[in-house]
């Protein structure tokens, strides 16, 4: 029973970017991965690699309204992490024979399913981010990934006022979500 | 209301920064306005894709700092024996303070020498950069004597070709990836040869003007894939004061050439952050070598020199070759050649006699021909 209320605090302080939480899991669970790929044609690196990914399904996982996690935090990991580790053997050409592991597994296919949408959408993203130039690429990221204000963006980069400043956000915005849709198809 | 007034009235619409009446005002333009309907759902879609994106951005981003800062306190070990890395770090922070001050007192006595070289050998001005790749003469004549020695060893290098320029170049990808320096390859094919005078014929793959780099790939039946590499590519960049050495092959006779030196300052040629400057004798010739640190890590590729101030070279930061391999796999025509960057900790030895022995069969050298 303890050790379930552990579980729940855990993935409460995941959804809340608690970077204990998340040493926790480090902490827990990424030697068995390590230990995973490591003995199946993959490398240390690898290994950090998948486990991240795995880490942030689960992220996003616990960030939907009505989640629920119907099996321990160690073989929910575990699943991804093998689901995703076979593919990308897969996709190199090096799998041959069954992955080995004694770990128990659940049916993972759902999440990874939604957890490769939202990656395809993240690299058209980035992809419309990296190809925006100086300044809008550095001026959007203040603003939406690190939540600067206008004010402190203004003086940042060398706008005489904040409106200054929030017109050319809204000029590099209308250039990202140009280069964002032309890519990133509406209809699906 | 124009394109930017529109945008922002979109946007505190979907955040709810707007009073009642803006809100009832904009409700009631939407209706009427199909285009602003469609403009609103679209920036709420986007919105939306951007929190995901944002989120996932600084999760990855904790997630690294956790992990680097786990791996820092030697919670893992890369490798599978524990025990010994572990006796390492423990012999480290033991002998800390001992490098420390051994490597200052290294770094005083590299900076007085190099003084001393300067006030004793001054050079003359002229452009400012030296390229540090051999000239024609040198090895067209290095050419003649090399098949006189060796009449029966035919060159690989096709009749009538003329060699035109040299340098130096080293193994990225056991599947026969050279890298060397662009301004190296200044004819249209090029051969490698091996510290054993052994040539192989290569075709150029990729050659980059601006990074300075290109890549070779040893197409010749005599090759055989060596082991594993005996040496990281290093993708962080490298402290300043940093022991380092190059092997390489500035001379006409073909021998492998070792030098030693130190990281002078993380920016090269006027400020440029691409290369790195470095303090060692470089001579013509070593342009493409490679630059090792202690630790049995590529941390660079040698370009050019400085010629106002003697022992003033500067090479290309290594992290520059997992930008060039990105641009290989983002090419269509490139993406299969499947070149892999070894990014893993390599324990090996770190006595520099040894190091030498192991790399010096991964380190070529360079000749193109017209």
């Amino acid at each position: 029973m303890k050790a379930e209320l552990n579980e729940q605090a855990l993935l409460k302080g995941l959804a809340q970017n608690d970077s204990k939480a998340v040493e926790t899991l480090y902490k827990s669970h990424f030697s068995m991965i390590q230990h995973f790929v490591t003995n199946n044609n993959g490398s240390f690196d690898d290994a950090r690699d998948i486990f991240q990914e795995a880490m942030i399904t689960l992220y996003e996982k616990v960030q939907l309204e009505h989640f629920t996690l119907s099996c321990q935090i160690k073989t929910y990991l575990f699943s991804i992490c093998k689901n995703l580790w076979l593919k990308r053997l897969q996709q190199m050409g090096k799998y041959s024979a069954p992955l080995s592991s004694q770990e128990e597994t659940i049916s993972v296919e759902e999440d990874l399913d939604q957890f490769e949408k939202k990656d395809a959408a993240f690299a058209i993203m980035d992809r419309a981010l990296n190809s925006l130039g100086e300044p809008c690429k550095s001026l959007l990221e203040g603003y939406y990934l690190n939540k600067k204000g206008m004010q402190e963006l203004a003086s940042q980069f060398g706008y005489t006022n904040a409106d200054n400043a929030k017109n050319q956000k809204y000029k590099c915005l209308m250039r990202l979500k140009k280069l964002f849709f032309a890519q990133y198809n509406i209809g699906e | 209301m124009d394109d930017i007034q529109l945008q922002e009235a979109i946007e505190q619409y979907l955040t709810g920064d707007m009073s009642v009446d803006e809100h009832t005002q904009f409700e009631a333009m939407r209706k009427a306005t199909p285009e602003i309907d469609q403009m609103v759902i679209e920036h709420a879609m986007f919105i939306r894709e951007m929190d995901i994106y944002v989120n996932r951005k600084n999760f990855s981003k904790l997630n690294k700092q956790v992990f680097n800062q786990l791996l820092d306190a030697g919670t893992w070990a890369p490798e599978a024996t524990e025990s010994t890395s572990s006796r390492v770090i423990q012999l480290w922070t033991k002998y800390k303070k001992v490098t420390a001050i051994a490597a200052s007192v290294g770094g005083f006595i590299a900076l007085f020498t190099s003084a001393m070289m300067l006030f004793f050998f001054p050079t003359i001005n002229g452009n400012q950069i030296l390229e540090l790749s051999k000239a024609v003469e040198k090895i067209e004549r290095n050419q003649k004597v090399q098949s006189h020695l060796l009449n029966e060893v035919k060159t690989k290098v096709p009749e009538n070709a003329k060699l035109v320029s040299g340098g130096s170049g080293f193994l990225i990808d056991t599947k026969g990836f050279v890298i060397t320096n662009a301004h190296v390859l200044k004819g249209e094919g090029a051969i490698v040869v091996n510290s054993l005078g052994q040539e192989f014929k290569a075709t150029i793959v990729y050659s980059d003007k601006n990074s300075d780099l290109a890549l070779l790939k040893i197409e010749d039946e005599d090759y055989k894939q060596a082991k594993a590499l005996p040496f990281t590519i290093r993708k962080k960049s490298s402290d300043l004061g940093e022991d380092i050495f190059t092997l390489g092959f500035p001379r006409n006779d073909n021998d492998i050439v070792y030098g030693k030196g130190y990281l002078s300052a993380q920016t090269g040629y006027n400020g440029d952050s691409n290369t790195y400057q470095i303090q060692i004798s470089a001579n013509p010739g070593y342009s493409g070598a490679p630059v090792f640190n202690e630790k049995n890590e590529l941390i660079g590729i040698m370009s050019s020199r400085q010629k106002l101030a003697e022992g003033v070279a500067f090479a290309i930061k290594s992290d520059k070759l997992f930008d060039l391999v990105q641009t290989l796999e983002e090419n269509e025509l490139t993406k299969d050649l499947n070149v892999k960057l070894n990014k893993q900790k390599v324990k090996g030895s770190k006595n520099r006699k040894a190091q030498i022995n192991n790399f010096k069969n991964y380190i070529y050298s360079v000749r193109a021909f017209n």
